[in-house]
């Protein structure tokens, strides 16, 4: 099939549709029909992993080009490398789940008016963000991309905005309100780093227009330019361009200091959506710095890599000190996550192989671990309608699958070897070190707060004796046990065996490196090891 | 600007012209007609043509068959003239026929047709909303419409309570729309300064009436309409001495002729004028004259004070069509007269045009901020939107004419379907207009709300929508004409205005409804048929803009 990539953005965006067209009174049949329509998008995801070849040669596969917009030089073009092959089929595998844990997330209460159809909405705009992630992950093209970079937006707006906890002891209109400000946070700070890097867009434009005659955005005709001489940056306006894009990056990954938009948004939004942003979208910025800053502007990234490289330390250290000191689940499962960005953009700009695979590896199992852990988090305070830590105790001998999983996914977290995140946090500390070993000995603190703040939420929630409000809390379900066993199997799986994900990843890393223009550093050869090698 | 001290010479030599002696020595003679290329003119004279024709069906037809057919008549009339300029254009005279007709007067090229054919088309969507009727609750079992019953009755006194109680309606407002648009097609067309002047008043003149008949809150609306008239008499009146000082320059009103001039190839000096023709002073402020008065139509800062009044007091319908079809005239003009009169003058009017859109656009963006009424809001919003639009203009090159032409064309329709959408959104006393009213639309009316964030998403120029293709337009054309900081300001006021968009979605969908809050009138077909052609627009525009971007691209030739 020459269009697989078209049809696997194309199904959820249909799925869309038609959940948003369901009649207001077939709310379970949207809530199934959205379910099918993920997993048709993962079993499509699936097949891209079949077709994919990491050992041919050339960038990208399963291509696909057609002429959209001539006057601004934008072709449709999409493709996919090892990279965005991995994060494709981690998006698809995660929605199905996000519906499954959003069940009841939307019903519609008593007092709403009989028009006014949230459950279709809440569906249908996961769906639509599944679809514009997909896209953005395929699009070769750099406007195609910002295209739907800055579109999904608008769906992830509401997502945030129109549906939230009904936790707490808030007024409803207290709880609105809160969740709007989140959400509107959530938009400025994604727009104004989208605009940005439009602004970096037209400029790109001028600069291939001028050097090469006609404008174009496509990836793999401006590689090639650049390869053959043709097209030069000079190095003002590189390191302009590279800022614009990089700013929108930054914002959307988030990195420390435009990375105050994610709490709000995580903690106001139903634990599902928070996956959606942390897991799914969030991913999309951390996986644009490697397809195009450093593609497109090598110099540049190699310019800004000290500022880059200092500032993701800043965010490991800052996201675990402060995930320790929060009071709320939620906030503190977004404050390990900012800590987990800062160590993926550090594998990415460390400039290493293992640096770089890491990094990739990193945001498959930061996606599946978070994603455990914010669900399971989401069932507990669904019970307890709490999100405060302090109103938990005990859980573990009321609840013990819950409290079992929790912990198993606490653990990945704090990447306890045997689980996948281990792999690619110790890839990427392993990367950092070999280049720049000051920053990578100063990253592994962030591994020792992670077991911190971890442990010690696992303590304070589920051990102890059991508190008032806690006796009787159900166990999981099993819609709930549906969503949370398969992603501690991945867990557990990608933990003992990483290959099937390295395999396809580190062709495409070394075509990033070789595009950067970077080799990995020697190791260290010690003159004792010389006398012993004679 | 300098002619050679030699032709002085001669002409000092010669006697002076005057009116009494040149009379006097010459034999009468026949004076030749004029040649006049009515075919070529025909989108302008069909659209005078049954606006006269519509003066006729005040005067002669019964009140009760005036309505339907004055909006018969408009349709019919606008659904031609749009018909004679795809005639025209197929027949090339948007590119290899493009030529001067009318002794000099209209240009018949690339941009007049597209810009026409924007405006025509924008018209005829604007007849729609002017013709509903079934928004307002119908009075003494009457039918109304936005317009006053009779505009000549002191609001509250007697006669109006009497035409309102015999059912009067203002059905002459359809022709009075005719004869504005028919000023606003020859406004982007005019190729000589007096052209230009009249093409204004006659598009303003309408334009001050119709501002004045809203049917609801007629003391804001007729002070609207004394505002938007003496702040436009003022305009003028700067247009006025602008066009004469030019004369003085120039010794000729014709595009062509200026252009001759500032480019120094002139080859007769008019004796009359010796002492100050080629006088860089009066080339300067006449210049500054003319664009101050076409930059006030626009909606420019800071002749944008006139901007909000008009727009929040004005009858919805009017505001929208005024908001879309003046800014496509008056952008159309305003190209004309930078890139055909004034290219030698590039390094003067280029730095002042800097610093307007740059604080046009932040102006525009930052004061929308502050707005609490959804009509002002608009207003602040198209003055930032005329910002971007001019950093078009600066553009200077091919791309830059058409990426304006393509702006216009996409957010005229943008405004329209805005303006229409705030037709329907009403309480007890009319529209309600105050944000705080419009909270919680979303939940009760989850389409309108919807549609309405469309329209406001294309303004944030969100891609997928037209507002962000044709901000892209102009924005690369602005980059290739070497400005690019006003890129850099452009997309810092885009997030500005971002802001204020994204809060009224907010409230639409995200505040809890009130009880006594606003309800969505039901329209008739008409209404909603402009509404679902502004999305239309917006999303075909947004989504596939290549033909258009042709289009445009083909029309942005100026004949000079």
């Amino acid at each position: 099939m020459t269009s697989l990539l078209t049809v696997t953005a194309a199904v959820p965006a249909l799925g869309a549709v038609a959940t948003a067209a369901v009649p207001a009174a077939r709310r379970t049949a949207a809530k199934w029909l959205a379910l099918a329509f993920s997993l048709a998008t993962l079993g499509l995801a699936g097949v891209q992993l079949a077709q994919f070849d990491p050992h041919a040669a050339g960038p990208f596969q399963l291509t696909e080009s057609h002429a959209w917009i001539k006057d601004f030089g934008v072709r449709y073009e999409l493709g996919v490398d090892g990279i965005a092959v991995v994060l494709i089929a981690l998006t698809a595998v995660l929605v199905p789940f996000v519906v499954l844990a959003g069940w009841h997330d939307a019903d519609p209460l008593e007092t709403h008016s009989k028009r006014w159809r949230p459950t279709q909405g809440f569906f249908a705009l996961i769906l639509m963000v599944e679809a514009m992630v997909v896209i953005a992950f395929e699009a070769t093209d750099v406007f195609l991309f910002y295209i739907f970079f800055e579109a999904m937006l608008i769906p992830m707006y509401f997502l945030i905005g129109g549906f939230g906890d009904r936790a707490g002891e808030r007024t409803e209109e207290e709880a609105a309100a809160q969740r709007s400000y989140a959400a509107v946070k959530f938009l400025l700070y994604n727009l104004a780093g989208g605009l940005i890097m439009l602004a970096a867009v037209v400029g790109l434009y001028a600069v291939t227009a001028h050097q090469l005659g006609t404008g174009t955005f496509s990836l793999q005709e401006i590689l090639q330019a650049r390869a053959a001489g043709r097209l030069h940056f000079a190095t003002v306006t590189e390191r302009a361009l590279f800022l614009g894009f990089f700013f929108a990056f930054a914002v959307k990954a988030p990195l420390w200091p435009v990375h105050t938009w994610l709490p709000n948004a995580m903690t106001e939004s139903t634990a599902p959506v928070a996956v959606l942003i942390t897991a799914v979208v969030d991913k999309v910025g951390t996986f644009a710095m490697l397809r195009f800053c450093l593609q497109l502007f090598p110099e540049a990234s190699k310019w800004a890599t000290p500022v880059i490289l200092v500032l993701s330390l800043i965010s490991i250290l800052y996201g675990a000190l402060l995930a320790v000191g929060q009071r709320d689940i939620k906030r503190l499962i977004a404050y390990a996550s900012i800590s987990h960005f800062g160590f993926i953009i550090l594998g990415i700009f460390a400039m290493t192989t293992q640096g770089q695979g890491g990094a990739t590896l990193y945001m498959v199992n930061h996606g599946i671990s978070t994603a455990a852990l914010m669900l399971i988090a989401g069932f507990l305070i669904s019970r307890r309608g709490s999100r405060l830590i302090a109103d938990y105790g005990g859980v573990q001998k009321v609840a013990p699958v819950l409290a079992g999983t929790f912990l198993v996914a606490g653990l990945a977290t704090l990447s306890l070897p045997g689980l996948a995140p281990f792999v690619s946090e110790f890839l990427v500390l392993v990367g950092t070190f070999s280049r720049h070993p000051v920053i990578g000995g100063v990253a592994t603190l962030g591994i020792v707060l992670a077991a911190l703040y971890v442990l010690v939420l696992y303590q304070r929630t589920m051990t102890g004796p059991v508190r008032e409000p806690v006796r009787g809390m159900p166990d999981l379900r099993v819609r709930e046990l549906a969503v949370v066993a398969p992603l501690i199997a991945l867990l557990l799986f990608l933990g003992v065996y990483p290959k099937p994900l390295t395999r396809m990843i580190d062709p495409a890393v070394a075509h990033t490196m070789a595009q950067v223009d970077r080799t990995d550093p020697k190791p260290p050869v010690q003159a004792n090891d010389v006398e012993a090698a004679k | 600007m300098s002619h050679p001290a030699s032709v002085q010479a001669v002409h000092a030599a010669q006697t002076v012209h005057s009116l009494w002696t040149s009379v006097a020595a010459e034999a009468p003679r026949k004076i030749p007609g004029p040649h006049i290329e009515y075919a070529q003119l025909s989108p302008t004279l069909i659209v005078l043509g049954a606006a006269v024709l519509g003066v006729l069906v005040e005067a002669f037809l019964p009140r009760r068959a005036r309505h339907i057919s004055q909006v018969v008549l408009a349709v019919v009339g606008l659904a031609a003239s749009f018909a004679a300029v795809v005639a025209l254009a197929a027949d090339g005279y948007a590119t290899d026929k493009a030529h001067i007709a009318a002794m000099g007067a209209l240009a018949v090229d690339g941009p007049a047709l597209f810009l026409q054919g924007v405006i025509i088309l924008v018209s005829l969507v604007a007849v729609f909303t002017f013709a509903e009727r079934r928004l307002d609750p119908a009075a003494h079992g009457r039918p109304v419409d936005s317009f006053v019953a009779e505009g000549a009755a002191v609001p509250g006194g007697d006669a109006e309570r009497r035409a309102v109680k015999a059912g009067l309606t203002t059905t002459e407002v359809f022709p009075v729309l005719l004869f504005a648009v028919a000023g606003m097609l020859v406004f982007p067309a005019a190729n000589d300064l007096l052209t230009l002047f009249v093409a204004l008043e006659v598009f303003s003149l309408p334009l001050y009436v119709l501002c004045g008949l809203a049917r609801r809150q007629r003391l804001l609306s007729q002070e609207a309409a004394v505002k938007y008239f003496l702040l436009g008499a003022f305009s003028s009146a700067f247009l006025l001495f602008g066009i004469a000082l030019l004369y003085g320059y120039a010794g000729t009103v014709t595009y062509a002729g200026i252009a001759e001039v500032v480019g120094g190839t002139t080859p007769t000096v008019d004796p009359a004028l010796a002492s100050t023709m080629g006088n860089d002073v009066l080339l300067l402020t006449g210049g500054a004259m003319v664009l101050m008065g076409l930059l006030f139509k626009v909606g420019a800062v800071p002749f944008h004070m006139w901007t909000p009044d008009v727009y929040q007091g004005a009858p919805t319908p009017v505001t929208g069509f005024m908001a879309a079809a003046t800014k496509v005239a008056a952008f159309g003009a305003l190209l004309r007269l930078l890139y055909v009169v004034l290219p030698g003058m590039r390094w003067d009017w280029r730095p002042v045009m800097w610093g307007v859109a740059i604080v046009t656009m932040l102006i525009g963006a930052v004061v929308a901020v502050t707005q609490t009424d959804v009509k002002r809001l608009l207003a602040y919003s198209s003055i930032a939107h005329a910002g971007f639009i001019l950093a078009g203009v600066i553009a200077v090159t091919p791309d830059g004419v058409s990426s304006v032409l393509f702006y216009l064309a996409a957010y005229s329709f943008v405004t329209l379907g805005a303006f229409a959408v705030v037709t329907l959104v009403r309480d007890a006393g009319g529209e309600a207009t105050h944000l705080s009213k419009w909270a919680g639309l979303g939940r009760r009316s989850p389409l309108v709300a919807a549609v309405f964030a469309v329209f406001l998403l294309a303004f944030a120029g969100i891609p997928l929508t037209s507002g962000f293709a044709g901000k892209f337009a102009v924005f690369k054309a602005a980059a290739q004409g070497g400005a690019a900081p006003l890129v850099v300001v452009g997309v810092l006021a885009s997030a500005i205005a971002a802001f204020f968009y994204i809060r009224v979605i907010v409230l639409m969908f995200f505040s809890e409804p009130k009880a006594e809050g606003p309800t969505v009138a039901v329209p008739s077909p008409l209404t909603s048929t402009a509404i679902a052609i502004g999305v239309a627009v917006t999303v075909v525009l947004g989504v596939a803009p290549q033909y258009f971007l042709d289009l445009a691209g083909q029309a942005g030739t100026f004949v000079r």
